[in-house]
């Protein structure tokens, strides 16, 4: 891998760990789902960096929006607030 | 105390997985069922892209279940959560609470059939480039789906889903049981290879892919409508 590469992954590493730790620790349940969707789209580009093009394009489709939809749908229905 | 113990759990259980990983080889190439997928995909099946060449041809009765799987899904989905639409108007209650902003409208309207067309792209070129039918069929539900929550009276009719996933189905488990019969084995792959590299190739494997891409977007599809229409149920009552 190129340096600009191993840059990027490293950026996206730090950025999938952050949104990691605020989606369990928010107690916001629509704020978490966001920060699982962002989750979604730092592993998407990482995928595609690892070269497993497939993989991303996957993680793209269905876990940025159809998954996150889903989640959003399921708080709409209930509260919005973890007790 | 009881986080103390805790910790101390997690780490004996990080140092137990430490000690058997370390002794694995990591990225070494160990298998030869690797080599022979990597050299008989492009020789004699002649499809470019060898992650298509596995996952339809040399384990296409694992994808088979996967289908079966994800249309169980979202059957179950459909039986539990479909409503009928309302008797008296003939239309979908009203989805949002809200209209979508004209921005948002004018911008799906754009970008839909572009959706569209990119996973079509896919799951066409399944055997080429990088994805399939799993992915474009990913793609044209995020379409549908960016249609949904833009448009309020936007629905998918879910005869014409349920027809469109049957015959995919039916295609697919076609396909296989031909291969029986020109072929020896289920899933056979009995069409001539054609060239490497052209649209045209692959013997059925084409074919299949776009028949997953086909039940896939609409499983996805009619998943989401229904959802959407629940969610809306909830609120008017």
């Amino acid at each position: 891998m190129s340096s600009t590469l191993i840059v990027i992954t490293l950026i996206s590493l730090f950025f999938l760990i952050v949104a990691g730790i605020y989606a369990i620790v928010k107690k916001d349940l629509l704020q978490a789902v966001i920060a699982t969707g962002l989750i979604s789209l730092v592993l998407s580009i990482l995928f595609f960096i690892l070269q497993a093009p497939d993989v991303a394009l996957t993680e793209a489709a269905i876990g940025i929006a159809l998954s996150t939809i889903i989640f959003v749908l399921a708080i709409r229905n209930t509260k919005r607030f973890e007790d | 105390m009881k986080k103390l113990l805790i910790f101390a759990l997690l780490l004996f259980i990080g140092f137990e997985i430490l000690t058997v990983l370390a002794d694995v080889p990591f990225g070494e190439d160990r298998m030869n069922v690797s080599k022979f997928y990597l050299e008989k995909s492009p020789a004699e099946l002649k499809v470019a892209n060898v992650v298509t060449a596995i996952v339809v041809n040399f384990r296409g009765f694992d994808t088979l279940g996967e289908v079966t799987v994800l249309f169980l899904a979202a059957a179950g989905i459909g039986s539990i959560l479909y409503r009928r639409r309302s008797v008296h108007t003939g239309l979908n209650p009203k989805r949002t609470s809200t209209e979508a902003s004209s921005i948002v409208q004018a911008g799906a309207k754009v970008l839909f059939p572009l959706i569209l067309l990119l996973g079509a792209y896919v799951f066409v070129h399944g055997h080429l480039t990088p994805g399939g039918g799993f992915q474009g069929g990913a793609i044209i539900a995020t379409g549908f789906l960016l249609k949904l929550i833009s448009y309020r009276k936007f629905s998918v009719k879910h005869s014409t889903v349920t027809w469109v996933e049957s015959l995919a189905g039916i295609v697919f488990v076609v396909l296989g049981l031909l291969g029986i019969v020109y072929g020896g084995t289920f899933l056979e792959n009995f069409l001539p290879a054609g060239e490497l590299n052209s649209l045209i190739s692959g013997g059925v494997i084409g074919i299949i892919y776009v028949a997953v891409g086909f039940k896939v977007g609409s499983e996805l599809t009619g998943v989401l409508d229904t959802l959407l229409n629940i969610s809306q149920d909830e609120e008017t009552q």
